[in-house]
């Protein structure tokens, strides 16, 4: 078993009455793609937003390569290697592929604090980004801005923008939202050529996907999480299959969720 | 390999387009001895206050156009840089090696203390908050009887600068300004373009995503605030030399009002926004109050027909017309 890169233990959330994250517990290990599944409204971006720090738990600890995340910000996360992705595509829309790009590598090289030496010039730094695109199969459309990007190449761009910082965990919101079956099939693609590269906490509804690339996946209802384990793990558990697969694992083709 | 960098220039570019801008500066330079030819100087102290509202509204452009920072406040800043020139002149204080950079740096520091909290908010809340603390630092000034309080404060004389120039001569102070405002737009182009530069636009494109790629937005904020501020000072401290007077009108909501209206009016984050703007508000004022009092009806009509019809302010002309 490879060490924990991250450890969510405990963590509660509450909304007034409504408990969104009611001590939810979960462990991924390092390099390995680990998803997050469950019924809409289950609570899974809420525990994303608590992992990257976007929302403060009221309760629980979040502990990433052995450290307790406490208080600390969003952006301190991200330094340490802590990166998401968001559902609804966030992305520099007024800026090209590349600027997107090399903002995410700037923001883990050095400092921004340069306030005389032209930035264009950086080429080292615009190499990587360039090489990122690539990556995310965007090398053909460096120069595009990416609010003219079709809603698959931005999703490509929103999972690239997170790989551009370098992250040793990757919290991945429903990359494939929206997308369609070529499209899908090209994210699946591209998160399995990162793994053991980059571990991965990955949301997503798509059963297909998930079986595909999942090594370890949480279950999570009403905010807790109640199985964890491998696919077989998963489908065997009983109450998995009542409180959320259901029929769905039943029927011969992996159907998607409604959403 | 081919080279990573833009074909055509994005956002994030910025030139100071010299085919045009050099030409506009020669005219500006040969402007002290046209005035002479005509027989009328006073076109040269017109000229001179429009150059000084341009170096304002320049830097309000800094934090409003490239870093999205909605700052109703900003005539606090110029008024802060203008009362420090008096009331060192007051003290005896007249060089201006001395006053000018203590005038940046007392509106730096005042930006960065209002930064510090306004930067907090977002929106709505960030305009008021801005507009709170200008007003508190206005009615503060009113306050301090010992420099003037409503009166306002008068300078004995221009601040003196050597290297053979006598500010109290208006075509050598006009030139002063116009080599400092040409200094603060090469200022800002490099730093637009450099990296912190590259970061504050990206944050005013999208604040959320800075955040979670692992920018500390705020502190880039206040640093952006806080150049403002300093250069607002400047201004500020150009100001009082030109009138010899202070007053707590400088900071006035309704100044830092007309900061954001010489902005939205050439070119809420263009690098020359803030000058055309300066421009064309302050010739519609003098122009149009030869003719009536009520001159602001003209540049009312005048707004709205630029926010209609060029919602990117005037500079936004030109840029459509290259692009055809």
């Amino acid at each position: 078993m490879n060490p924990v890169v991250l450890n969510v233990q405990g963590l509660v959330k509450r909304f007034g009455g409504l408990t969104a994250t009611d001590h939810a517990s979960l462990a991924v290990s390092q390099g390995e793609i680990h998803a997050l599944i469950g019924p809409n409204g289950a609570g899974k971006t809420t525990l994303i937003h608590q992992i990257s720090g976007a929302l403060r738990p009221d309760a629980g600890h979040v502990v990433f390569n052995g450290a307790d995340m406490g208080g600390l910000p969003m952006h301190e996360r991200a330094l340490q290697g802590l990166v998401r992705s968001y559902q609804i595509t966030s992305v520099f829309k007024r800026l090209s592929v590349l600027d997107n790009l090399a903002l995410a590598v700037q923001a883990v090289d050095g400092s921004s604090m340069r306030f005389w030496h032209a930035a264009r010039t950086e080429s080292v730094r615009f190499a990587a980004a360039a090489a990122v695109a690539q990556r995310v199969g965007l090398g053909a459309r460096l120069s595009r801005l990416a609010g003219a990007l079709s809603h698959g190449e931005q999703r490509q761009l929103e999972v690239g923008l997170a790989l551009a910082t370098r992250p040793k965990l990757l919290l991945l919101d429903e990359p494939m939202a929206g997308m369609g079956p070529d499209e899908s099939e090209r994210m699946v693609s591209l998160l399995i050529s990162l793994r053991g590269e980059v571990s991965m906490l990955l949301v997503e509804h798509d059963m297909d996907a998930v079986f595909r690339l999942a090594d370890t996946i949480s279950v999570l209802v009403f905010g807790k999480v109640i199985a964890s384990g491998n696919a077989q793990h998963i489908k065997d558990n009983a109450e998995v299959r009542r409180a959320y697969l259901g029929d769905e694992l039943d029927a011969s083709a992996p159907a998607q969720e409604a959403a | 390999m081919p080279t990573h960098e833009q074909a055509a220039p994005g956002l994030l570019d910025h030139t100071l387009q010299l085919r045009w801008s050099l030409p506009v500066l020669a005219v500006l330079a040969a402007l002290p001895v046209l005035a002479a030819l005509a027989g009328d100087t006073f076109y040269v102290g017109l000229a001179t206050r429009i150059l000084i509202f341009a170096l304002a509204a320049t830097s309000l452009n800094l934090i409003l156009g490239f870093g999205g920072l909605v700052s109703f406040g900003h005539a606090a800043f110029v008024g802060v840089g203008a009362y420090t020139v008096a009331i060192l002149m007051q003290a005896g204080l007249v060089s201006a090696w001395v006053a000018w950079p203590a005038a940046m740096l007392a509106s730096a520091g005042m930006a960065l203390l209002i930064g510090l909290i306004s930067l907090r908010t977002q929106g709505v809340y960030f305009i008021m908050i801005t507009l709170a603390f200008a007003q508190m630092l206005y009615y503060l000034v009113i306050s301090l009887k010992a420099y003037g309080g409503d009166d306002g404060l008068s300078l004995a004389s221009r601040s003196s600068l050597g290297l053979g120039l006598d500010l109290g001569q208006d075509v050598h102070f006009y030139f002063v300004t116009l080599a400092l405002l040409v200094a603060v737009l090469v200022l800002m182009v490099r730093l637009l373009n450099a990296r912190f530069g590259h970061v504050l636009q990206a944050i005013r494109e999208n604040e959320v995503r800075m955040t979670a790629l692992g920018f500390a937005v705020f502190r880039y904020k206040l640093v952006a605030f806080t150049v403002a501020g300093a250069l607002a000072g400047l201004a500020g401290a150009l100001l009082a030399n030109q009138g010899s007077f202070v007053s707590p009108a400088l900071m006035q909501w309704s100044q830092s009002g007309m900061l954001m209206i010489m902005v939205i009016l050439g070119g809420v984050g263009h690098l020359y926004g803030g000058v055309l703007g300066a421009i064309v508000f302050l010739l519609l004022e003098e122009f149009l109050s030869h003719y009536t009092i009520h001159w602001q009806l003209g540049l009312g009509a005048v707004l709205l027909g630029v926010v209609l019809m060029a919602p990117n302010g005037l500079t936004s002309l030109a840029r459509r017309r290259t692009v055809q």
